[in-house]
């Protein structure tokens, strides 16, 4: 069977692909290839899902009639486990093949599962990242157990959340001294760290898991914490054997270019399985960001179906909601400091050479996408208001001109009557 | 398609917007009735700074990055048109955080809010260009 476009992943960057590709081809067939068993749902979700604040209906990214309604044939259950690039064809777990035109490897990342002695001893240990993950999790979950949940990261952090009201005592470790290590700075941080404490998570940080004794974390401080259930939260690594295999460019992911093609021809690839550039220091690293992977994909389905589009905007940004408290950063935590905080709410801007880095919002965050826009951008701080903006982002530091393109188009003058 | 703009030299800065915005949102027939004793959360934002103001509402963009940011398939493009799913969205800001514009707010029950041409009124006309006194909001079809 041979399809003019076939897609590894049933994921945002899948989907992004897909609505992308009907843009400029009605017709051309489209195969999805998914190891999982569900409609495309919205993996961030699964947090909420064991909160009870959504469900496995609601959890759907796209309508029951997204395949259909966008001609294409979804094969679930089903792995791909070799490329063949002289063949155009992609091997499944079945032993059958699909041939492609197009080939968009939007694969995402798995688990990390943190090298530590006895670890696979461990009866009731569950990762956080799929639905089946969440399910399991929960089937497991009873009033007065323990679950010690290894990372206090993005992933450790929701899935500590989804599972407050199951009357379980929750502990998250971390190596590093503080929490969301990867997105908040040491100020920021203690102020969630706190919070998360006054939710009665508890933390034990800075410390490493030397060995797992059955039911017992040895740290190697000497201490030990007894468990009943293990989460393991310690970030994720990109599914890239797919093209390393089949000879493509990898480092810790996939490598595309602005074009989100791979080193192999009519190969692309999109989401958390690859490397991109983050505009906002022009490093190459990993960003496994739903928003990113939609646009990755988006970029990847145009290109398959014969436009010239590119992608060079990836900006490192997250929002989340944590017991109550909202977070949210993007960019990158360099040059100099904008900064006001009552200790609740707090606001830190980074910027140089007259541009926005980054920053890092907790709880004041109306507007903030004005800010993530100059990241996104490059806009020279020179053009605005900067005192104004640092305080209040608003259009209002932008010239008259800007204004009026922002509001009425390029050509504003009113139709007044 | 038609869309709401702005054009700043016209505005009085009256808020009048604001209010006729709640007010399309309360699907009630008066606006004093509507809206009396209760504390707006318009869906139109008035900013203004000494002399200067002007209303922001979402721009209906071509290339929305508020839909193509939002991690539960809560936002939509329809008709030109960027539309809510009430129900789907689960109130992470993720659009509040991308949007260049400022546009979108919290509602008041967590989810986000934000202008959807009162095509949920059935009126012709967005109720803030309607109420807008000085035609300083318009609904027009631009390049």
């Amino acid at each position: 069977m041979k399809y003019e476009y076939v897609i590894i992943g049933n994921s945002a960057a899948a989907i992004g692909a897909v609505e992308a590709i009907r843009k400029n081809d009605r017709n051309g067939r489209i195969a999805i290839i998914s190891s999982e068993n569900y409609h495309v749902y919205s993996r961030p979700l699964i947090s909420y899902l064991l909160l009870k604040k959504t469900n496995e209906e609601k959890m759907k990214y796209r309508d029951d009639s997204f395949y259909s309604h966008h001609g294409c044939e979804l094969k679930l259950n089903k792995t791909a486990i070799r490329i063949n690039p002289e063949k155009k064809l992609v091997i499944l777990d079945d032993g059958s093949d699909i041939g492609y035109d197009k080939l968009l490897i939007s694969t995402g990342s798995s688990p990390l599962i943190p090298p530590i002695p006895g670890l696979d001893q461990v009866k009731y240990k569950f990762a956080f990242t799929t639905l089946d993950d969440a399910k399991a999790l929960e089937n497991v979950l009873k009033e007065n157990l323990r679950v010690l949940i290894i990372g206090a990261g993005l992933i450790g952090l929701k899935c500590a959340e989804g599972i407050r009201n199951k009357g379980v005592e929750i502990i998250c470790v971390d190596l590093s001294p503080r929490v969301l290590s990867s997105i908040l700075d040491d100020e920021s941080s203690e102020i969630v760290k706190k919070h998360l404490e006054e939710k009665n998570i508890k933390l034990y940080l800075g410390r490493r898991i030397k060995k797992i004794k059955k039911n017992a974390a040895c740290f190697d401080d000497g201490s030990i914490i007894q468990f009943d259930v293990l989460v393991m939260a310690a970030g994720v690594k990109p599914n890239i054997s797919l093209i390393r295999d089949a000879g493509g460019k990898t480092n810790m992911g996939i490598i595309i270019n602005e074009r989100c093609q791979t080193s192999i021809p009519d190969i692309y690839a999109a989401g958390d399985c690859c490397e991109s550039i983050d505009i906002s220091s022009g490093e190459t690293k990993l960003m496994a960001l739903l928003p990113n992977a939609y646009m990755q994909g988006e970029c990847a389905g145009m290109n398959m179906s014969g436009a010239d589009y590119i992608f060079d905007k990836a900006v490192p940004m997250n929002s989340i909601d944590l017991f109550g408290k909202h977070i949210m950063t993007a960019g990158t935590y360099s040059g100099r400091v904008y900064y006001e905080s009552d200790g609740k709410n707090y606001k830190k801007l980074f910027y140089s050479e007259n541009r926005l880095n980054g920053f890092i919002l907790i709880d004041n965050i109306e507007k903030a996408g004005i800010y993530t826009a100059l990241i996104r951008e490059r806009t020279p701080l020179d053009t605005l208001d900067f005192e104004l903006i640092c305080k209040m982002p608003g259009l209002m530091a932008f010239d008259r001109e800007a204004r009026a393109e922002m509001l009425g188009g390029k050509d504003n003058e009113s139709a007044r009557t | 398609m038609k869309r709401v703009y702005v054009n700043e030299k016209w505005c009085l800065g009256c808020h009048l917007c604001e209010y006729y915005c709640a007010f399309a949102a309360t699907n009630k027939p008066d606006i004093a009735i509507a809206l009396k004793g209760k504390k707006i959360n318009p869906r139109i934002r008035i900013e203004e700074n000494d002399n200067i103001s002007f209303a922001v509402s979402c721009r209906h963009c071509d290339e929305p990055l508020c839909v193509k940011s939002c991690i539960t398939g809560a936002l939509a493009r329809i008709d030109g048109v960027i539309a809510i799913n009430n129900d789907k969205c689960i109130g992470c800001y993720t659009c509040i955080l991308s949007c260049p514009y400022g546009a979108i707010t919290i509602s008041e029950d967590g989810v986000i809010q934000k202008c959807e041409l009162c095509i949920n009124t059935h009126e012709e006309t967005p109720q803030c260009v309607k109420g807008c006194p000085n035609g300083a909001i318009v609904f027009e079809e631009r390049g």
